[in-house]
């Protein structure tokens, strides 16, 4: 017989609070000689395979106001589909590339920022392949735990229109708040609305 | 008995129950940065059961102490000199090794150092307000800092945050992604919170309080506390012969 047997409950969230980027990114807020870099500012340490991309973008709440205060974490797969981590058992990933950023938003502008490329496709559960995405969570002062979502390219039509995710959304008019935009070249624009008209589909996963 | 983690389950959904919900209107910032929508519950796969992981390398030698990570050499920051220690297990009571824990808070008067940070109490130049640490091989972790104060913020005409330390904490995987707050045991603010009131049940508030813990205190040096920290677990698979004993 199978069954789920958790046995401890996890730590009950908080909001990361205002003063978030003391903790996460020091450097932003003039903190500086503590850490030499901020964590996951950089995702690149050399020549990476594939496409390098830049996305940005603003994080809205549910009057239209952009959050000054916001930060993001992202997490995706090389250009090959592989993450950089020891649990990755497929093959080696691009060992110049993290697979993991973190931004947080400009201070008086509220946009966000990553230097990162276009992800491989990856295998859902049953093996089929996903179409190119980026998984990202966002926290910031009343925010009471992190949300999750993902970033898709609205240059991958085809493998949008069998993603094994995208093609179980219910709603399914929602699905462009999951698709960034292509703005030019290697540049793309996602923007995230927490609440409201076109609020951005959050995951429970 | 033996429980083994079944490689296809993934991960355990969160009990949304027991976390705070994102609506709480007492805390007024929520009622505008709460998704409206229900969040949609899918099972986790490779991108959430997998995520970064960070080395001792990377760390710097002072990164755990935050009573001089930021002063001037030969100083210290103000305040009670405290140890903050625990483990950190999964759902399943496996210790999880190598996880990545940033801390930042208050200094002794209540104040951070950041941009945006207006209280009247003053800076301590000897205080900066961040560390990290990783977990051991058995999951354990401890850092020294000074205990925070407490202070008010603007929500409702006359609220205070009590003394706290925020946590951000990486396991193995995205979906185990946390932050928290760490409170203090016998701190009056406590019940008074808004943002601790988000959290619906007693006991899951009790879980964020730390309890002071003399067998670590180091005598005439400082006081130690000790906040254990539970990461989401993966689902688990055993025989219902198995349960019996428990
Ligand atoms: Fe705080």
């Amino acid at each position: 017989m199978t069954r789920r047997y958790p046995i401890l409950k996890e730590t009950p969230s908080q909001t990361a609070g205002p003063y978030v980027h003391i903790g996460m990114n020091p450097n932003v807020t003039g903190i500086h000689g503590v850490y030499e870099a901020d964590l996951g500012a950089a995702m690149k340490t050399g020549a990476v395979h594939g496409e390098e991309i830049t996305i940005t973008g603003t994080v809205a709440d549910g009057m239209g106001s952009i959050l000054k205060d916001v930060v993001l974490e992202i997490w995706q797969a090389d250009a090959d589909g592989l993450f950089n981590t020891p649990g990755e058992t497929r093959g080696t990933a691009d060992p110049e590339f993290s697979g993991w950023g973190r931004a947080a938003a400009d201070l008086q502008t509220g946009q966000y920022r990553f230097d990162t490329v276009k992800p491989g496709r990856v295998p859902w559960r049953d093996g089929r392949l996903q179409a190119p995405h980026i998984s990202v969570w966002i926290v910031a002062r009343g925010i009471n735990i992190g949300l999750h979502t993902r970033l898709y390219f609205d240059d991958e039509g085809e493998a949008n229109s069998e993603d094994p995710v995208l093609t179980r959304i219910e709603h399914q008019h929602r699905v462009p708040t999951l698709i960034a935009q292509k703005t030019g070249d290697g540049t793309y624009r996602f923007d995230i609305r927490l609440q409201g008209e076109n609020e951005t589909i959050f995951f429970d996963m | 008995m033996k429980n083994t983690p079944d490689p296809h389950a993934g991960y355990a959904a969160r009990d949304r129950a027991w976390h705070p919900p994102a609506l709480h209107p007492p805390y007024k910032t929520s009622v505008m940065r709460s998704p409206s929508a229900p969040l949609l519950s899918l099972p986790t796969s490779l991108g959430e059961e997998t995520g970064p992981v960070f080395g001792q390398a990377m760390l710097g030698d002072m990164d755990h102490d935050l009573v001089h990570n930021y002063a001037e050499p030969g100083e210290s920051a103000i305040g009670p000199r405290i140890i903050v220690h625990g483990r950190v297990t999964d759902e399943t009571g496996r210790p999880v090794s190598n996880a990545l824990l940033e801390v930042w808070q208050a200094n002794a008067g209540g104040r951070y150092r950041h941009k945006k940070e207006g209280y009247l109490a003053p800076l301590d130049p000897n205080f900066g307000g961040c560390g990290r640490v990783l977990t051991d091989e058995q999951g354990f972790y401890e850092f020294r800092t000074i205990q925070p104060g407490a202070y008010p913020w603007p929500n409702g005409g006359n609220d205070w945050r009590p003394a706290h330390i925020h946590f951000s904490i990486f396991g193995a995987a995205f979906a185990q992604r946390l932050i928290t707050q760490m409170y203090f045991e016998g701190d009056p603010l406590i019940p008074l919170c808004p943002i601790i009131g988000a959290i619906p049940q007693k006991e899951a508030v009790q879980s964020l309080i730390a309890e002071l813990d003399m067998t670590r205190t180091v005598p005439m040096d400082a006081r130690a506390w000790r906040f254990d920290i539970v990461l989401r677990g993966k689902r688990q698979t055993l025989f219902e012969n198995r349960l019996e004993g428990l």
